[in-house]
């Protein structure tokens, strides 16, 4: 059973979701139930692999290979590092609370919970594929689901936002698609093992400018995704549009998808071309940094301040990945999860507000603690664990982040520092305008606090955020030796690293 | 000189003759009532002549001379073909009883023109492709015209007519000049004459070009398009969805057996001529696509685009791309099959076919809605689908053959298409019903084409090892002696 554990994570939730279609869509509360029955168990499923997990090995584990199409030749094959495991529980872990969070959607509840469940296979596909052909399958069939997401049971702009997504996600993936025949027909496989044996024999090294184009090709569907100051502009309308869930899976999971990306081939396929282009993105990155900070402090909408704080926020993986070196990308992992977990009780609060009072405009909030208080002791939580506060698991990362990217170069981490200054004054101004002061508006005077089904959402999330902060080894000692494969690989593009399928330590 | 051998190898085509005859004496004596018996006779022949395409298959080899060569290519083609064939008579019953036209002449023309359409792919002499070629235009023809009474389809059908004659002419123009250069027609004998002397050379290239014409006219290749959008949306809608994926698979692989056989001594000269061909098929079939209001022609226009894609594959010039070709044609009949058959059904007059129609759909109808975005996803070219293989084989062999702009162009193209195929998405699912729009029970047959085109459109988007290997055997047999 073991050996197909795998596959068992990644379909589980198509094969619930599949069962959710026989049941009537009248019966509202018991597909709801049923979904987080589905979600719940999937993550019951998930768990079992972080103990199973070892951490002292290098390569993948609990491989899976099977043939999949003949000609040309593409196979089903799956496995798991510590950088996928933490990715996967990652996403296993917000489903659930995705789920819950949408118990308020009266609209097609059925249809919603498909896409939601689909969505969640893709998710898990990506990151545990190591096919090309497969990982780009998982990766652009999981727009469709996002398309239904944003466009079926967003907000008021949700048509121009979910074609914005599709078509920006899609222009980066189409290049990605030529830059993974063009290294299927230079290696003649499309199984990630192979390709890095294969690049890595001296004599069929490719030459420097065609390493170039395609690491370009890559990191484009990459930075798009992640996104990358000049492509993130799709991501603040995808965010504000999309129903709760959907803003939750968004920035908790699919902007980590880039950054996984980064670190699964970009740098290990092409550590020439990383190596050169480690100036440009780190531009990049810090731009991002410091944009989103500045264009999230004068936002007026609460769920656009959020996504812009994710550039941000993102920008600083990037910049960690870019360092290449173990303590940054460690650091830039560590973030990824933890912007996962704040930045979705961020987005789940912003949920929460807007069943209440159906907007996300700051200006239509202020003194809340006197109707709210426990709904706003939460958003102070969710907000300081964003802006870094020792020590939550945010503040260990880009802790981490700094520490690496200042050993590789000084100026990026002085111009990086400044972004966590910056998530200070804009995350605390926005607390204080929606939180403190008198309430100003008749209409939030008689809200109602937070309910049970809202604490079960982010009482978890808390405890996450603080568990992983004062025991953030849960998750860098898992990321260590992958890391340390990664880094090595993206070294010297001679390096051999046992990581083939064939090598006994890598099976398990 | 005619052997009981060579019928075999032609029994196919001697099948749906006879039952083609068979439905049009039936249709004169059947009551009036009963007439619709028809339906099921010209189903059986196109089924009895999928099982004669297995004798033929067990027949290798050339008849009548070397007039006709009958080899893995051509049988691939007539199960293709002959299944287009069974299932746009399958598709088109109720359409006809709705529409009130006589279903007697209507299945023997698709009979008749499916005969013209497998001679194609079984001929090995440019003279019998033109007879080939005719057969089926003439059918088609009369079959875009088949509602008389309405003036649309009566344009639709004298544009057609004018402008395929006129290609006609070019393609036989086309053949003389090429038998003049050479001295022969038969296929293979072209490309010996070829390489052993270079004095007609000049004059081949000319007969060649003109060739081209009258094919791209038939593939509706740019900028030999003009016709399609008009033809394919006054053409009765069944008539559409057979034209679109019929006569253009015959077409396309005539033009493989004339390009790869007859011509690959001037493959440089030709390859240049469908790099420029292939890039403007694709932009000028997409942002024709992206203006239309009418769901019909937008699928018109994308069926220019498609072409596009498929000349990009022989672009490539490899025996991949050939393979590309047949999977393409393949997954694209299916795709394309299936949307047609269900634009006709859900418009109620051949007047409308406007986007609003679709409006929640999904609400409505949603195993319509559920097709149709299977047959929409496959067009655009997400994975998990025939048309995401089939663009995927394309690009593999274009970049295998170094041609990495014409590569870029056909991502960009795939980009460019994304939004109008949204659209119909967005409208069925996203938008709300405009008022009470009635659709009428599915018919079964319809449901069966459907169900059939949507579970094979995903299938082959998963396994296409069959189809993958069959068309890469028929490559090989292409280029045999």
């Amino acid at each position: 059973m073991k050996a197909h554990w795998l596959t068992l994570v990644t379909f589980f939730p198509l094969l619930g979701g599949l069962a959710l279609l026989f049941v009537s869509s009248a019966a509202r509360e018991t597909l709801r139930r049923l979904a987080l029955a589905i979600s719940l168990l999937e993550l019951a499923l998930s768990l079992p692999l972080f103990f199973w997990f070892d951490s002292a090995q290098r390569g993948m584990q609990f491989l899976e290979r099977h043939q999949w199409m003949q000609s040309p030749p593409i196979l089903y094959q799956l496995g798991m590092d510590g950088l996928s495991l933490v990715l996967v529980l990652l996403t296993t872990f917000l489903m659930p609370l995705s789920v819950l969070a949408s118990w308020s959607i009266e609209r097609r509840v059925k249809e919603f919970f498909f896409m939601l469940l689909v969505l969640q296979t893709g998710m898990i596909g990506v990151f545990l594929a190591l096919d090309l052909f497969l990982f780009y399958v998982f990766w652009e069939v999981m727009l469709i689901p996002m398309y239904f997401l944003i466009g079926v049971w967003g907000h008021e702009r949700r048509l121009y936002a979910a074609i914005k997504f599709i078509l920006y996600t899609m222009a980066g993936s189409l290049l990605m698609l030529i830059a993974i025949i063009w290294l299927y027909l230079a290696t003649g496989t499309f199984d990630l093992f192979e390709i890095q044996h294969v690049l890595r024999t001296p004599g069929v090294l490719l030459d420097p400018r065609t390493e170039l184009l395609l690491f370009g090709a890559f990191f484009l569907a990459f930075a798009i995704k992640v996104p990358l100051f000049p492509f993130h502009t799709w991501l603040p309308d995808a965010h504000v549009e999309a129903p709760t869930a959907g803003s939750v899976i968004l920035a908790g999971v699919l902007l980590k998808m880039g950054a996984y990306g980064l670190l699964r081939f970009c740098l290990p396929l092409f550590p020439r071309a990383s190596q050169e282009m480690v100036p440009l993105i780190s531009l990049l990155a810090l731009i991002s940094i410091i944009y989103g900070a500045l264009v999230s402090m004068v936002q007026p909408d609460m769920k656009k301040l959020i996504a812009y704080s994710s550039v941000s926020h993102m920008g600083f993986v990037v910049l960690g990945i870019m360092a290449m070196n173990e303590v940054a990308v460690q650091g830039a992992i560590v973030i990824m999860v933890a912007h996962g977990l704040s930045t979705g009780a961020l987005f789940l609060i912003a949920g929460m507000l807007y069943d209440r009072r159906h907007t996300h405009l700051i200006s239509e909030f202020g003194g809340l603690a006197t109707p709210l208080p426990v709904l706003s002791a939460f958003l102070l939580f969710a907000s300081l664990a964003s802006l870094g506060l020792p020590p939550l698991v945010n503040w260990v990362g880009e802790f981490m982040v700094l520490i690496g990217v200042f050993r590789s170069n000084t100026n990026y981490a002085v111009v990086a520092a400044l972004g966590v200054v910056l998530a200070a004054i804009y995350m605390l101004w926005m607390y204080q305008r929606v939180v403190f002061g008198e309430v100003k508006n008749e209409a939030n005077r008689s809200l109602s606090d937070l309910g049970r089904r809202e604490l079960t959402i982010l009482v978890p999330l808390a405890v996450m955020i603080i568990l992983l902060g004062l025991f953030s080894p849960l998750l860098t000692e898992r990321t260590q030796n992958t890391v340390r494969t990664i880094l090595l690989q993206s070294e010297s593009p001679y390096y051999e690293v046992a990581q083939s399928p064939d090598e006994p330590e890598a099976q398990r | 000189m005619m052997s009981p051998q060579d019928m075999l190898r032609i029994l196919p085509e001697l099948v749906l003759v006879a039952f083609g005859i068979v439905v049009m004496v039936a249709e004169a004596f059947l009551p009036a009532g009963r007439k619709h018996v028809t339906g099921p006779i010209a189903l059986l022949g196109s089924l009895v002549a999928l099982a004669a395409t297995v004798v033929q298959a067990a027949n290798p080899g050339y008849a009548f001379g070397r007039l006709i060569r009958v080899d893995s290519l051509s049988v691939f083609l007539h199960f293709l073909l002959l299944v287009i064939a069974a299932l746009t008579i399958l598709a088109s019953m109720r359409y006809l009883e709705r529409s009130r036209l006589s279903p007697g002449e209507f299945y023997a023309l698709v009979l008749f023109a499916t005969v013209g359409m497998g001679i194609m792919a079984s001929a090995n002499e440019l003279v019998l492709i033109f007879l080939g070629l005719e057969t089926s235009s003439l059918a088609s023809y009369v079959l875009v015209g088949f509602r008389r009474a309405e003036p649309q389809s009566n344009e639709a059908a004298l544009k057609y007519f004018l402008l395929g004659s006129f290609a006609t002419a070019f393609l036989l123009y086309g053949i003389a000049l090429l038998f003049g250069a050479t001295g022969t027609t038969l296929l293979p004998e072209i490309a010996e004459e070829l390489r052993a002397d270079g004095s007609g050379f000049a004059l081949a290239l000319a007969g060649m070009a003109l060739l081209f014409v009258g094919l791209g006219f038939k593939v509706a290749a740019a900028p030999f398009q003009v016709w399609t959008p008009d033809v394919y949306e006054g053409a009765p809608t069944p008539v559409t969805a057979f034209l679109s994926t019929g006569p253009k698979a015959a077409t396309f692989a005539v033009l493989l057996r004339i390009l790869f056989v007859a011509l690959e001594p001037a493959n440089g000269t030709w390859f240049w001529l469908l790099w420029v061909v292939a890039a403007l098929t694709m932009f000028v079939g997409n942002f024709g696509a992206l203006v239309q209001t009418s769901v019909k022609r937008m699928l018109a226009y994308s069926s220019i685009a498609h072409a596009g894609y498929i000349l990009v594959a022989f672009a490539a010039r490899n025996e991949v791309g050939i393979a590309a070709v047949l999977f393409y044609l393949v997954a694209y009949a299916l795709m394309k099959l299936g949307a047609f058959s269900l634009v006709s059904h859900i418009s109620a007059s051949e007047a409308d076919h406007s986007l609003d129609l679709y409006a929640g759909l999904h609400g409505r109808r949603p195993a319509l809605a559920a097709c149709l975005t299977v047959f929409l996803l496959s067009l655009i070219g997400i994975p998990l689908t025939a048309g995401f293989l089939g663009k995927f084989y394309i690009f593999r062999a274009a970049i295998h053959a170094g041609l990495i702009w014409l590569v870029v162009l056909g991502v960009a193209n795939s980009l460019l298409s994304a939004p109008y195929y949204l659209r119909v998405i967005r409208t069925m699912y996203m938008s709300e019903p405009k008022g009470e729009l009635a659709i009428a029970p599915v018919p079964a047959s319809l449901a069966f084409v459907l169900t059939l085109t949507a579970l094979g459109t995903i299938y082959l988007g998963i396994f296409p090892d069959a189809v993958q290997q069959f068309a890469a055997s028929s490559v090989l047999s292409l280029t045999l002696p």
